[in-house]
């Protein structure tokens, strides 16, 4: 996923000459054509994220289309106020192109783990959070970040995350993609999660519960009115994701449910990491399974839900 | 042992009063405001707005004009008394500053007031947007120029730096950077809160040409401006030495007077006697 999203920074630039792109401390040999080809619209300017921001900013309200790209917790952590003030403030056009959404960084602990990445960003006017499923979404997602007016926050899956979005998917950036449909139970899924979800709607289905999946990858502005028309007529939605339960996806969907005035009861649980820094290192496989956001986690919650399964006891 | 404030002497010419006690009324209008910041800035504005800056009042993003960036936002008193005065908007809203009905708050905001380039307040942030704006005027070989006003207590901000070093690598001659190097910051003196000394020396270390100027002397303000580039390789820096609150006796290095609330009729008074040309 990241390589196709840099490597159609370097298409789109080559087509574009507004668009710049600007790196922190990048792996050696990072767009390499791009500074090839291009080297005034290659910046690789260090470690030092508070001044890419203001740059990007600067250049961007200039004219330019700027693509950043570093470690996902840098840019959002460190950068708040950069991100907040100097690109939302004066809607720069300025795409931040987030390494390691999520616990993809797991081997390298909780300093690099973009845990609550949407949530913080998701309170701040302005900004658009997209999260793709795999490389060919992004490849379909990327065009769409080139005219958007204001900031582009795209949180990056791992790399090599299995291919489970096709062309008869399109991409709009502010549109919720239904993946299948399902009358007994909805999921909601963000990022690569939406693999996760599918599976669970096959198992699910396979046992007669007839469920449905909607996926978000554009998290903000999340589409409400798409998700309304799915989420009405099912009694038990699951939201799923990579993110800590707080104020992510899943605090998204519960804002909207709570106000919603649904005419029928609705169960809900939320799936993501909980409110605790990851304690473990492995691997982001590893780490999703220690806080069970898997498809078998999906399986449980909503046969629990609709009333087929116990809730198990939380260990002490 | 910690150093003394400075001393400074350098009397006010007839525009310097007027131009503070403008700001005296939109305290007065306003009812509070960055006062001893803003005084300590009026030379300074007051000779780039006359004498370097290029723009046209009427046509605020006119793609030739330089490039402005009050950094120290919390001086804008005296910004917005020269943007009014070059017609950037009408004099009526420097008498509507801080209510919700004018377009001037406590801090300058793009796309609000024209003539503003970015939004400041919160420190840090505007030499590294202005780097943006310096490297696009390099890749369109456009002719205009950047300049950010900052102030030695922005200065402790990290990212001050990581913009100037960001600045010394690219060799942007066509940025300049003025500081307001008054010695003072909200609670002490810099030497007390946060040291910045050798502060020249750490601007030449980061790449930029530097030269110190009397930041309430007119003509000492213009000769430099008239220099810059210092070094056609090299960004500018001009650190100029003020007052905080320069022009009126009891407003000088008195931290009191950094921000001001509630300001009383009998202040104002004080103020404009202060500010009185002398008959």
């Amino acid at each position: 996923m990241r390589k196709t999203c840099l490597d159609m920074v370097y298409e789109l630039a080559r087509k574009d000459s507004r668009i710049f792109f600007i790196g922190s401390d990048l792996g050696v040999g990072t767009l390499k054509q791009f500074k090839t080809e291009m080297p005034n619209r290659f910046l690789m300017e260090g470690v030092s994220e508070a001044n890419l921001v203001g740059m990007a900013a600067g250049l961007a309200l200039e004219g330019k289309i700027v693509y950043i790209n570093t470690i996902a917790t840098f840019l959002t952590r460190r950068c708040f106020e950069q991100v907040a003030l100097d690109l939302c403030l004066h809607k720069a056009n300025v795409r931040l192109i987030a390494n390691g959404g999520g616990v993809v960084y797991a081997p390298l602990g909780p300093t690099h783990e973009a845990i609550e990445d949407i949530a913080i960003f998701r309170t701040l006017p302005r900004m658009t959070i997209l999260a793709p499923a795999d490389a060919e979404e992004m490849r379909r997602l990327m065009p769409a970040t080139v005219d958007h007016q204001g900031p582009i926050y795209i949180r990056l899956g791992k790399g090599g995350d299995p291919v489970v979005t096709n062309d008869r998917v399109p991409f709009q950036i502010g549109k919720a993609y239904p993946m299948k449909e399902g009358s007994d139970a909805l999921i909601v899924s963000t990022g690569i999660m939406l693999k996760a979800a599918l599976e669970a709607a096959a198992s699910l289905e396979a046992v007669g519960i007839k469920t449905g999946v909607l996926h978000v990858p554009t998290v903000k502005p999340f589409d409400q009115e798409t998700f309304l028309e799915k989420a009405r007529p099912v009694p038990a939605i699951v939201t799923v994701e990579e993110h800590s339960v707080i104020g992510g996806l899943g605090g998204a969907v519960a804002e909207i449910m709570a106000e919603a005035g649904f005419q029928t009861p609705k169960r809900f649980r939320r799936i993501g990491i909980p409110d605790v820094f990851p304690d473990q290192y492995g691997s982001q496989a590893s780490l999703l399974r220690r806080y069970e956001i898997t498809a078998e986690k999906i399986v449980s919650v909503i046969r629990q839900l609709r009333g087929l399964e116990q809730p198990q006891p939380q260990p002490a | 042992m910690i150093k003394p404030p400075p001393v400074n002497t350098t009397s006010l010419d007839a525009r310097s009063r007027e131009l503070r006690r403008r700001i005296v009324r939109m305290l007065e209008k306003g009812g509070r405001g960055h006062v001893g910041s803003a005084f300590s800035l009026v030379e300074i504005l007051r000779v780039l707005y006359d004498d370097f800056l290029k723009y046209d009042s009427r046509v605020p993003r006119w793609p030739q004009r330089d490039r402005f960036i009050l950094s120290k936002g919390h001086g804008c008193l005296a910004l917005y008394v020269l943007l009014a005065e070059k017609g950037f908007f009408p004099e009526s809203e420097l008498w509507k500053f801080c209510k919700p009905d004018g377009i001037l708050g406590g801090h300058p905001e793009y796309g609000k007031v024209p003539g503003i380039e970015a939004s400041t307040g919160s420190l840090g942030h505007g030499l590294p947007i202005a780097v943006g704006f310096a490297l696009n005027a390099r890749h369109e070989k456009a002719g205009h120029r950047t300049v950010v006003v900052s102030s030695d207590g922005e200065c402790n901000e990290g990212s001050v730096w990581e913009a100037a070093l960001c600045a010394g690598k690219h060799k942007l001659s066509n940025l300049t950077v003025l500081v307001d190097y008054n010695k003072q910051q909200s609670y002490s003196t810099t030497y007390e809160v946060l040291d910045m000394e050798p502060f020249a020396d750490k601007w030449r270390a980061f790449g930029f040409a530097v030269e110190e100027v009397d930041g309430h002397d007119v003509e000492q303000l213009r000769g430099a401006l008239k220099r810059v580039p210092f070094d056609s390789s090299k960004p500018t820096t001009i650190l100029c030495h003020t007052i905080k609150g320069k022009g009126a006796r009891f407003v000088e290095n008195n931290l009191n007077w950094h921000h001001k609330n509630k300001v009383t009729e009998e202040e104002i008074k004080s103020l404009l006697a202060e500010l009185e040309d002398p008959s």
